[in-house]
């Protein structure tokens, strides 16, 4: 047998990686992404022929524990219906035994990436304004994200912005989505419903007291301390802070006091200090953005000169040319 | 004579025992018998490593392969790993260049004697594999050796593959698999299913499944010589996730 070129040999370990799917509903047909516990394969549906996003354990990460989060997850998605999330269509498992859930095929950039393109300030704020949207959609619904960033955000080819990666979200209420029966769960899954609860009340998938999950530099202070308990949709609006700031931070004009106090008050240590909720924290943004007072800035008259100025520049400027018009005029007719 | 038959069978033992811990063993014949596993499937990533990473001549290669395996089958010297503190890859390479190391100090080449000098290694074979490989810029040496010890892992299982499939009537299937998964990759326009379904006068899906199954073999015969050639369970699985899980983000 000839030696194996650099070439063969990463297709090899390529397709022998790739999920035992001969036979299933889905052909997978190549990787899209991967984040810390799972791989999402672009696959083809042959029952509906479309192409879906189908996310499967990482090698590593295979185990009952593991399972149970991946199926977490897609539960978790499935009772998120809304146009800034993506939806899932099924879950099982293969013909191994590993599960997998198909989701919408979503192709677009992350929000980082689709960004560095638009640094208009205003275009960037609209994008975070439907993030929030979303997030507060879920908080309506019981779940916190706990790992919001720009690369769990995408932005589609005709401009949707979705929230992804649930993988580490919290449930207010846990039991409930433990409990919940549903027409659509596949029978293999049954186990995991009918298991007799543990001694120690922590389920499959639920976060150990102590246990960190989040990205660094995203994670709000009580999470970053492992506080599980303490976690509320507080923490989803720190990191959404975290991103308001990157994104006016990264514009192309400077950023405007009232916005830096709006990204401010979201990043307060102190929960209680912070915005109540998102939608409030969307709500000042879209003041900001419509020339309003935003609550988490006190107006000096100076700035509602400014904030007046801004709001009404076009019809301000175009009195100030008026006067000036008129002012040549009547100085040339004086003369 | 030391039989390390190069990718075969013959060279590599049924069982699932770790090779690692039966080279500490005081059964000669066991300890035997995994060194011959380890020289048969370290013994080109050695001397590849050699040629491109430590800038040795094609006789210095062959007389350090020989030369480190000997010396470490007669001072025992691989029985000291430890599995907490490194993979066995990993603690070898480092025996591998202190070995090297002091070639190098003594500047001198002595005829190696003991059982490994009946050893055929085909280095002729290797030399010729390194000429159209150039050493990778800036490549992490760690990682070089590494890739030279997955593609003789999966060169080893592809010629077993191959064997068992021959062994077993099914020349048609390891074909279709030859030519979608081996000479594929190395082509300007790459086939598609229904090309290699043509070829060989078979249906699209039979092509799919075939692939399916034999990619599934494959990766077993990997996976079990991976276990062999690991010292724990959690060197198996990092090993496991290092080939399969490469980390394409």
């Amino acid at each position: 047998m000839t030696p194996l070129s650099d070439r063969t040999m990463a297709h090899l370990r390529e397709v022998a990686a790739l999920p035992a799917v001969v036979g299933e509903r889905y052909e997978v047909i190549r990787e899209l992404a991967r984040g810390g516990m799972g791989v999402v394969y672009v696959a083809r549906d042959r029952e509906l022929d479309r192409e879906v996003a189908l996310k499967i354990l990482r090698e590593h990460t295979v185990s009952e524990d593991g399972s149970v989060r991946l199926l977490r997850e897609a539960r978790i998605l499935a009772r998120l219906t809304h146009p800034g999330i993506v939806p899932v269509h099924d879950v099982g498992r293969l013909a191994d035994g590993q599960v997998y859930y198909a989701m919408k095929l979503v192709e677009g950039d992350r929000l980082g990436d689709y960004v560095r393109s638009r640094p208009g300030l205003r275009e960037r704020l609209r994008i975070f304004e439907r993030v929030c949207d979303a997030v507060a959609f879920a908080h309506a619904k019981g779940v916190v994200h706990r790992d919001l960033k720009p690369e769990n955000v995408m932005v589609g080819a005709f401009g949707e912005v979705l929230v992804m990666d649930w993988g580490v979200a919290k449930l207010v209420d846990e039991a409930e989505i433990r409990n919940e029966t549903s027409p659509e769960r596949p029978p293999d899954f049954h186990e995991v419903d009918t298991k007799p609860a543990p001694a120690n009340p922590r389920a499959p998938g639920q976060t150990r007291p102590g246990t960190v999950l989040g990205t660094p530099g995203y994670m709000a202070p009580e999470q970053a301390a492992g506080d599980a308990a303490g976690v509320d949709g507080r923490a989803d609006v720190y990191a959404l802070g975290v991103i308001l700031r990157e994104l006016a931070e990264g514009a192309s004009e400077p950023v405007p006091r009232r916005l830096r106090a709006v990204a401010d008050r979201a990043l307060a240590r102190d929960p209680d200090a912070r915005y109540p909720d998102v939608p409030e924290l969307a709500a000042d943004v879209s003041r900001f953005l419509d020339g309003e007072r935003v609550a988490a800035y006190r107006e000096g008259p100076f700035d509602v000169l400014e904030r007046w100025f801004q709001r009404y520049r076009a019809a301000v400027l175009l009195i100030l040319a008026y006067l000036l018009a008129r002012i040549l005029i009547f100085l040339s007719a004086g003369t | 004579m030391v039989d390390v038959t190069h990718g075969t069978r013959r060279g590599f033992p049924a069982t699932r025992l770790s090779i690692v811990r039966e080279l500490s063993s005081r059964d000669t014949a066991s300890r035997r018998e995994a060194f011959e596993v380890l020289v048969a499937s370290y013994w080109k990533p050695v001397y590849t490593y050699l040629r491109l990473c430590r800038d040795a001549s094609p006789s210095d290669a062959e007389d350090w392969t020989q030369g480190f395996f000997v010396h470490a089958l007669e001072r025992g010297d691989l029985d000291g790993y430890d599995p907490e503190r490194a993979r066995f890859r990993t603690w070898l390479r480092a025996c591998l260049d202190g070995y090297v190391a002091n070639e190098r100090k003594k500047a001198r080449r002595k005829k190696r004697g003991g059982d490994i000098r009946h050893v055929s290694l085909d280095f002729e074979t290797a030399e010729g594999e390194l000429r159209h490989r150039e050493i990778p810029a800036g490549d992490d040496i760690e990682e070089a050796f590494h890739r030279e010890w997955v593609r003789e892992l999966l060169h080893a299982s592809l010629e077993e593959l191959r064997t068992s499939s021959l062994e077993a009537g099914r020349e048609l299937e390891f074909g279709i698999f030859a030519r979608y998964d081996l000479e594929g990759p190395e082509q300007e326009s790459r086939p598609t299913y229904a090309d290699v379904a043509e070829h060989f006068g078979v249906p699209t899906t039979k092509v799919v499944n075939v692939l399916h199954a034999m990619r599934r073999r494959l990766r077993a015969l990997v996976l079990e010589r991976v276990r062999t050639l690991s010292a724990t369970d959690e060197e198996f699985r990092a090993e496991v996730a290092a080939i399969f899980d490469v980390g394409r983000v």
